[in-house]
């Protein structure tokens, strides 16, 4: 995969990934470019297209659109797969998520991706685990400052 | 507000996002933007230590700054600290800025690195973890530097927990990508490869990606990765849904592994070992299978990864080419999706069956659905569908069905998106070309295409129908009558106009016997349209008239009062003028005889690869199935219709004028038109010739060379900077060869010097200066060359070292064989353009063959001395491959071309071609029979030389084979 893009229906972006190193300018405009492409089809279009030299997958979800462009041999069901799994993941973190939970915590929405995907590959497509590493982050997290209050650290 | 905030929330950060969100106005969010960059420069630049959670804050916020699309100068400094901080959070909000918005001032990468091999060093999961993956988010050079050592070690170290293989194995693949040279698998290669057989589903989906990676490029190396690769999808395809627990995806077990392996088995041929390749044959049967069972579930999740699968076993199965009882089962089942309620499977269907139209196993099933094909070219929604509709019926037309696809694709064109149009026309005239079987189709499908998508319709496609009617006679009457009929409708593109006044130009007479037709009424038809056309329109019709007056010698007051009318003699735009006065000029000072000279038909283009595949080519960009190649020879189209390349407007005015105007008046007292011959001017323009850079070329460039076996006039050789135009003629033992040095640049070349030198052992002794035996002079006359080896005499006069931008020097070269030889004698250019020393090797094309005088048999006399040439040494045969088309009337021409006699009625089957003649030496004299069986139905020939030399019937067989 070379890039996912996360974008409201007004065509904001809410996350973006990158696999392949690219300029900020040329991120900008791929971005700009590919989210008004997919905002001109229409609903019921197919969700793969030819654009540039890539091969796009996307999908809408409620007011989000994922879109995953991809390289010429990967397989775009599986990738339409990858973008469910995603949605899934998301939607258990948050309990049901809506486009303002990727909003206030962006940073969460790229850990969940992290641990999801890594340069571009699945890295595990297990719910359980993927969602296992995360809580034990924020678990791990809450331990520290528990410990941390109890003991402060010397300074 | 948010509903959420998990983990450790930042209400600062909600606030400001908050905020961001209840912007009116662009203005007011960059103003609130820059209130807060403020605030945080000054916090990261006051007195006070931020506490860790603080920094942590203001780097997300910089974060969300720089994802909402404004650039971000600082910070970075504070993320680094993050790094390493001890708490897991803050951490992972420097990483996560790290990744995103990563600097390569070197400064700060060391530090980046510094906490990086810290927590790789950690022992700590967690912390081993995010710095993985920061290293795949960044991927650099630096990274690859530091780390592409220690990371194979971690990923296959026995204490390395899974979720940190996973981790460490994609981050290594990401490096591999970004920098191959640095990531050295060596000794860890059979480890790694033995990840596929570990426990942990989750490593080994990660891990594959890196193998396949590491496959496709060092196959050798990981070749054992085969078999466990189809033990592992053996065991995946059999399991029952429930075994793989969370690896089942609605389901089907493990989809992303199972497509993953099928993915790596691509990057070898079919397994060898028997056992291997049944069991995977099996998986694959299987998976075919499972596709024909009613689904588990209706969710489309289910039906998506089970396709998934489904396509990526066929991919492989494509990919192997070599079982056609798979082949033909996925062609069915891709029939069965084509039409299917989902788009989307129709899309993928219509995209794979493209690759399997390719397949001599499954091109005959993939057109046994071309009615679907063409109705969902008809009546599918979605553009991207209709344009994969349009791709798969160019890749199933062959002979069998092309008039029917071209008659769709045309009808198509009439309501097509005009984002596909132009790649349309294009492939509508490639089909038309390269199946042409009359060509009277040939010429009616390109008027249409112009006719319906005119504007569509690329120069090239225009260009290249007027090379096919010129190399081919049989057309020429019909293509004029055509398009005097097309020109006939009150509104027709302008592109009809150029093809209408290039074709009437040069083939108005073939049609100028009816009264319907007569020359005036044709002159009245072009130039009626005239005045609606753009300037280069014009200029070509006036070149058109300038034919008639040489076609009709009737229409010859009128076309000069045009000429003479102000609107053409004072036009304000100078070509058209100059044309006009030129023309004017030609035609009333000039005999006829000069007039026909100069204005003589146009000579065939030379063969080469059609023009618009190149640009059709060029448009897909590579990796783009171009026509499937089954049935035909890879250049069949090109060699057919010996179409050139060249962009008939250029020649056809090169060629009417053959020099530019100074030369146009000296016409008058002498002739040079006849000196420079007519063919030679055309030779100059080639608009599209796509040959590499003028830059030194050390190596003999034999290209030509080959071209020029049947033929002896034509462009030898062309790059940016020069092309060279041959003319030869032969006569008995003797030859004359002219070359044409034509700069292609504005820039004058210096120091420009030829020299003809003969390879081989022979070399020694070949360059002998030989003064020109004239009175003797004050100032020596230029020195003449003269080779001379024990088989050919070469002698020729150096060129002026001198030759200006835009300008032709001519060489002649006196040709002598001595006795029969092999190599072509080599032709040398050097020249300094700008600074830059050009040096240019070439093959001269002076064959055997030349030297030919033919002999016509009967067959009786044939047969009688084809027995007596029976000694096995007198014989040279070869049986080839068609490289080319086999189309009856370009052999003939060939073989005439070659210069013996072509004997009709001589052998028994006359599918086959017999060949008689003498090669003519000055020691002695060779006869030759040749004999020429094509298969059609292989695409094969066989061919048999027999000479009284041994040597000559077997230098001829090599020539010829690659002739076919």
């Amino acid at each position: 995969m070379r890039f996912m893009l996360l974008f409201s229906r007004q065509g904001k972006l809410r996350l973006q990934k990158w696999y392949v190193p690219l300029g900020d300018q040329e991120k900008r405009r791929l971005g700009r470019e590919l989210v008004q492409t997919i905002l001109g089809r229409k609903a019921k279009m197919c969700s793969f297209l030819e654009w540039r030299d890539l091969k796009v997958v996307y999908k809408r979800y409620a007011s989000l659109y994922f879109c995953c462009a991809i390289e010429e041999q990967d397989n775009e069901l599986i990738t339409l797969e990858v973008i469910h799994r995603y949605v899934e993941l998301l939607d258990k973190y948050f309990g049901s998520v809506c486009e303002l939970d990727i909003i206030f915590n962006f940073e969460k929405a790229y850990f969940i991706l992290d641990e999801f995907l890594l340069g571009g590959e699945a890295q595990e497509t297990s719910k359980k685990s993927v969602l296992k590493a995360i809580e034990q982050a924020d678990q791990l997290q809450e331990n520290i400052d528990f410990q941390m209050r109890l003991f402060p650290a010397p300074s | 507000m948010p509903a959420v905030s998990k983990g450790d929330g930042m209400r600062g950060l909600a606030v400001f996002i908050s905020d961001i969100r209840n912007c009116k106005s662009k203005e007011a969010e960059i103003k609130r933007i820059n209130k807060e960059l403020a605030n945080i420069r000054s916090k990261f630049k006051g007195d006070k230590a931020l506490d860790g959670y603080s920094k942590k804050k203001y780097v997300c916020k910089l974060l969300f700054i720089f994802l909402l699309g404004h650039d971000i100068d600082f910070g970075h400094m504070e993320a680094v600290n993050l790094l390493s901080s001890n708490k897991y959070t803050e951490k992972q909000i420097g990483y996560l800025f790290i990744s995103v918005l990563v600097n390569s001032n070197s400064e700060l990468i060391r530090l980046i690195n510094n906490a990086i091999k810290n927590d790789l060093s950690s022992r700590n999961p967690t912390f081993m973890c995010l710095a993985l993956h920061c290293i795949a988010n960044v991927g650099s050079r630096e990274m690859a530097e530091a780390f592409a050592g220690e990371i194979p070690r971690i990923l296959v170290a026995g204490d390395t927990m899974d979720s940190v293989k996973q981790s460490a194995a994609l981050c290594l693949l990401r490096l591999y990508k970004a920098s191959p040279d640095l990531v050295l698998m060596g000794e860890w290669t059979s480890r790694v490869v033995h990840l596929l057989n570990d426990q942990h589903m989750g490593v080994v989906t990660a891990a594959i990606s890196l193998i396949t990676c590491l496959s496709s490029k060092n196959p050798d190396e990981f070749k054992t990765c085969v078999s466990l690769a189809v033990s592992r999808l053996s065991r995946i395809v059999s399991s029952a849904s429930t075994d793989l627990q969370d690896y089942t995806y609605y389901f089907v077990p493990a989809p992303w592994l199972s497509c993953k392996l099928l993915r790596l088995l691509q990057c070898y041929p079919p397994p060898e070992d028997g056992a291997v390749k049944g069991r995977l044959v099996e998986c694959l049967e299987t998976i075919l299978n499972k596709a024909q069972e009613p689904p588990k579930s209706k969710k489309v999740q289910h039906s998506n990864a089970k396709n998934a699968i489904l396509f990526e076993a066929i991919s492989l199965i494509i990919h192997y080419d070599s079982e056609p009882n798979l082949l033909v089962r996925a062609c069915n089942q891709l029939g069965q999706f084509l039409q299917h309620r989902e788009t989307n499977l129709r899309y993928l269907a219509l995209e794979s069956m493209c690759t399997l139209a390719s397949s001599e196993f499954s091109h005959e099933a993939v057109k046994t659905h071309i009615e679907t094909v063409i109705n969902a070219l008809k009546t599918e929604r979605d553009v991207s569908v209709r344009q994969r509709a349009a791709d798969l019926l160019y890749a199933m037309c062959d002979r069998s069905n092309a008039k029917q696809i071209v008659a769709e694709m045309l009808s198509y064109l009439e309501t097509a998106d005009y984002s596909i149009r132009e790649e349309m026309v294009l492939k509508v005239a490639i089909l038309a070309e390269k199946y042409a079987v009359d060509y009277s189709w040939y010429v009616d499908t390109i008027l249409n295409l112009i006719r319906i998508a005119g504007d569509y319709v690329s120069e090239e496609v225009w260009y290249r129908v007027i090379q096919i009617v010129i190399n081919r006679d049989d057309v020429q009457g019909y293509a004029a009558k055509t398009v005097f009929e097309a020109l006939q409708a009150p509104a027709c593109h302008e592109n009809m106009v150029k093809v209408g006044g290039y074709i009437l130009g040069e083939f108005g007479n073939l049609i100028a016997g009816d009264p319907r037709s007569s020359p005036l009424v044709q002159f009245n038809l072009l130039h009626s349209k005239f005045h609606l056309c753009s300037v280069p329109t014009r200029a070509l019709l006036l070149s058109a008239y300038i034919k008639f007056i040489n076609l009709f010698p009737e229409t010859k007051a009128t076309i000069q009062e045009v000429l003479r009318s102000d609107s053409q003699i004072r036009n304000s735009d100078v070509e058209l003028q100059q044309r006009a006065v030129e023309y004017l000029k030609l035609s009333s000072i000039a005999s006829t005889d000069v007039l026909a000279t100069v204005l003589e038909e146009m000579p065939p283009f030379p063969e080469r690869e059609s023009s618009i595949l190149a640009k059709l080519k060029k448009k897909k960009g590579p990796g783009v199935v171009v026509v499937s190649e089954l049935e035909d020879g890879k250049r069949e189209g090109g060699e057919l219709n010996g179409g050139g390349d060249r962009g008939p407007d250029s020649a056809m005015s090169a060629s009417n004028a053959s020099t530019p105007s100074p030369d146009l008046l000296g016409l008058r007292s002498a002739a040079p038109v006849g000196a420079g011959p007519p063919s030679g001017g055309s030779l100059l323009v080639d608009v599209f010739s796509e040959s590499g850079a003028g830059g030194p070329a050390a190596a003999v460039n034999d290209d030509g060379f080959l071209r020029f076996v049947c033929k002896n006039n034509g462009v030898l050789f062309e790059n940016q900077l020069l092309q060279i135009g041959i003319k030869s003629e032969y006569r008995q033992n003797l030859g004359r060869m002219y070359l044409f040095y034509g700069n292609k640049t504005s820039v004058q070349f210096a120091s420009f010097s030829t020299t003809v030198s003969y390879p081989g052992e022979l070399q020694s002794h070949i360059l002998t200066p030989l003064p020109v035996l004239t009175p003797p002079r004050l100032i020596p006359l230029p020195t003449a060359y003269r080779i001379h080896s024990q088989q050919l005499n070469v002698q020729t006069k150096p060129v002026e070292p001198l030759v200006e931008g835009g300008a032709q020097v001519q060489q002649v070269l006196n040709i002598e064989c001595i006795t029969d030889f092999s190599e072509a004698p080599q032709l040398n250019i050097k020249f300094r353009y700008g600074g830059a020393l050009q040096n240019i090797t070439l093959k001269l094309p002076v064959t055997i063959n030349k030297f030919f005088q033919p002999t016509e048999m009967t067959a009786t006399d044939f047969f009688q001395r084809w027995k007596q040439l029976s000694q096995p040494q007198q014989e040279a045969q070869k049986i080839f491959k068609a490289n080319h088309g086999m189309d009856t009337e370009v052999l003939k021409a060939k073989l005439l071309g070659l210069g013996t006699a072509l004997l009709e009625n001589v052998d028994p089957n006359p599918e086959n071609y017999v060949c008689a003649g003498v090669v003519q030496t000055k020691s002695q004299q060779v006869g030759v029979l040749l004999r020429l069986e094509p298969n059609a139905q292989a695409q094969m020939y066989r061919l048999t030389l027999r000479s009284s030399k041994d040597t000559v019937s077997k230098r001829l067989c090599d020539l010829l084979a690659e002739q076919f």
